[in-house]
């Protein structure tokens, strides 16, 4: 299979992670396969025994091993790409941190799925947002399209000289992953020429100018100096992500921001939403708006680095503002994306009430009744003189 | 398409280990360094250290006493980093080699699933374990390397439990090359390390290396342990080939056990029966001839 034209496929979600992998081309690929982003590993190795890339493919006996392939990969300098889900993610979790303080620019499919346990290979998105503060860029998908323009793009923010830092791009389990969508490919040379060839800096391969990676840094050295130069890089990732999806515009017509707001210019009431229930918010808010309700809603699109700005232009001005987290912070005032945007909001004048809700943990069904309920709960406080209470929602969750 | 590199440097490297290195006086570990840099010759390796003393050995950032591409990686990854360092330079045709080199915890403890891993696919990785018996850099603690009697932090009163047999995992992997290495028989350790640099695919070497702090053994003694240890038979020097074909290299001269232990404080409080750690060396020695001579290494 080559793509000699943009062509529109009809495809699961991990068929279009891999079509984007295979279109980029890298150098290696180590992986380890996990429900539900198994597909990927599968047509991959199937792309390698046909000869449609030229990539080393590591067969890794654990997530643990194939970041750790995928760093030694990327460390000698090689353009190096890996994918998985869930406990996976969570095998990887050392290496994450290392894979970012290294600068090593891997790309990585996460297809979003529950954490045990109870064991669970459904969606939710406990494993990512549980790796929000390893150094990676994040950047959630909203459906076929998306997954697979997320991971050509990841390419070049990753490589890009001012960010140097690792890319993991997400899906939902199942919801987008096994689901069939539309999906509009680019040519593969667009591809080609998109992300052009890789240039490695500090090769571990370049034996004349030999470099230690990772080395012992200690109490009197520059460990701090070095993760201050992590954020630097988080900081500078946000013009890169704009501006990569600029131009990645130009050759696609498809145009993403940092975030995805709808009809939140004049919202009184605004929906903060992550992956796949956009579209379903997004059919709520237009029902509203037929009724004469101001509603709105924001798509998470970067959670890292969080375009805070963006969400305090977008959303500052709303009366209240709710937040769907698809994974919890056991112990904290809500999940991980409430947290983001309620402190995103705080300066704003005057200042939204922000509420957190919970939903979907480990595939339970968002029904678009559930979300309309999260507006009535954000309309009634919108009406009152007072703040109402801000303890968590749980939305679709069963009564006793 | 494979990363392009600038064309490979004709002039002498300098030493793999450099000066100023952090190791303990009398750390087998150095010698060991100095002796691969040796055999190495004008080969430039790309050196992979897990969590392990050697980490810390060259200092601390931005120094360094490794004259060679290095990684510092986590305790139980080094296999694995190593895998992907092995596969860029199958991409890029480059013949110098990808070493691992760890110590005792993080090959038969942490490391040993991503260890066993490696040699089933057979990564073109030289693996070379820095045997000290204990977690070292942590304060001697005591892992499967560690033999039974020896008083570690962790076994106050003398572990239990046998050293665990790293040599016949490896080799029932049926990987091309495993061997043991002593620093009291240098040309057969130089030897042996040139053979696996000869060699493609997954090579495993085991040094055994005193440790005077965890020993409690005196400095000058590090090379004198490993002679007696081998020399007792508590230390064999053999080779297995492709994982079946058994070599060995050095047979215990009569020397007693005791020679052994007493140096070591280790062993001086709660030290092993002498006749039970006989008879298993006895066991252990006839298990090994008997392998050696059912299944011959021939030249």
């Amino acid at each position: 299979m080559t793509t000699e034209q943009a062509t529109i496929l009809a495809v699961t979600g991990n068929e279009a992670v891999a079509e984007a992998m295979r279109q980029v081309n890298p150098d290696v690929v180590a992986a380890y396969p996990i429900t539900p982003q198994t597909e990927i590993v599968q047509i991959y190795a199937q792309f390698v025994a046909d000869g449609k890339v030229d990539t080393e493919f590591i067969t890794a006996e654990s997530e643990h091993s194939a970041m750790s392939a995928a760093i030694g990969s990327a460390a000698a300098g090689a353009r190096t790409m890996t994918a998985t889900s869930s406990q996976g993610f969570a095998l990887m979790w050392e290496l994450l941190f290392v894979a970012a303080s290294y600068r090593l620019p891997i790309v990585m499919a996460n297809v979003n799925r529950a954490l045990s346990g109870p064991i669970n290979i459904h969606c939710d998105h406990s494993d990512s947002m549980g790796g929000r503060d390893c150094g990676w860029i994040q950047l959630y998908g909203e459906n076929h399209q998306e997954a697979y323009d997320n991971h050509v793009m990841a390419v070049r923010i990753a490589e890009h000289a001012d960010v140097r830092l690792p890319v993991m791009t997400m899906i939902d389990g199942y919801v987008i992953s096994g689901a069939i969508g539309p999906m509009e490919s680019l040519t593969d040379a667009q591809v080609q020429e998109f992300v052009g060839p890789y240039r490695p800096i500090h090769p571990m391969l370049d034996s004349k100018h030999p470099v230690t990676v990772g080395p012992f840094d200690g109490l009197h050295g520059f460990y701090m100096e070095h993760k201050a130069t992590q954020q630097q890089a988080m900081e500078r990732a946000s013009r890169v992500i704009d501006e990569i999806a600029a131009e990645y515009a130009e050759l696609s017509g498809r145009r993403y921001g940092l975030i995805d707001a709808y009809r939140t210019e004049d919202a009184e009431v605004a929906i903060v939403v992550v992956g796949s229930t956009a579209g379903t918010t997004r059919m709520i808010v237009d029902k509203l708006r037929a009724k004469g309700v101001r509603a709105g809603c924001v798509r998470v699109r970067a959670f890292r680095p969080f375009p805070a700005a963006e969400y305090a232009e977008a959303i500052g001005h709303c009366k209240v503002v709710g937040v769907m987290d698809r994974s919890d912070s056991f112990g904290a005032q809500g999940g991980q994306v409430f947290l983001e945007v309620r402190s995103a909001l705080y300066d704003c004048d005057p200042r939204p009430q922000v509420l957190p809700f919970i939903y979907g943990l480990g595939g339970r069904d968002i029904f678009p009744a559930n979300i309309e309920q999260a507006f009535t709960v954000l309309r009634d406080a919108a009406k009152r003189k007072t703040k109402t209470t801000v303890e968590r929602r749980y939305l679709n969750l069963r009564e006793e | 398409m494979a990363t392009t590199l600038p064309a490979p440097d004709t002039a002498p490297r300098p030493h793999l280990l450099r000066p100023d290195s952090t190791n303990c006086p009398g750390c087998a570990m150095s010698v060991g360094l100095q002796w691969l840099d040796e055999a190495l010759g004008a080969a430039t390796p790309t050196l992979v250290v897990p969590a392990c003393c050697a980490a810390v050995t060259p200092g601390a950032f931005p120094a360094s006493a490794y004259s060679v591409p290095t990684v510092a990686t986590t305790f139980a990854s080094a296999a694995a980093v190593a895998t992907g360092i092995a596969r860029v330079r199958e991409l890029n045709g480059e013949a110098d080699p990808t070493i691992c080199w760890a110590g005792d915890g993080g090959t038969y403890d942490i490391g040993l699933a991503t260890l066993s891993a490696a040699a089933e696919r057979n990564e073109d990785v030289l693996y070379i374990c820095y045997d000290n018996e204990i977690y070292g850099n942590t304060g001697g603690q005591r892992s499967s390397a560690t033999p039974r009697g020896a008083k570690t932090s962790t076994t106050p009163r003398g572990k239990v439990e046998a050293k665990k047999d790293i040599m016949a995992i490896m080799a029932a992997h049926r990987l091309p090359y495993a061997a043991t290495l002593s620093l009291a028989h240098r040309d057969d350790f130089l030897r042996k390390i040139r053979l696996a640099l000869g060699m493609t695919g997954f090579r495993f070497l085991l040094m055994l290396s005193p440790c005077p702090a965890g020993w409690k053994s005196d400095p000058a003694e590090s090379v004198e342990l490993v002679r007696l240890a081998v020399a007792c038979g508590l230390f064999p020097l053999y080779e297995v080939f492709d994982g079946e074909r058994y070599r060995v290299n050095a047979r215990p001269d009569g020397t007693p056990l005791d020679d052994y232990l007493r140096r070591q404080g280790r062993f001086r409080t709660v030290a092993p029966s002498m006749d039970e750690l006989r008879a298993q060396v006895d066991r252990e020695w006839a298990r090994l001839d008997e392998l050696a001579r059912v299944f011959p290494a021939t030249d």
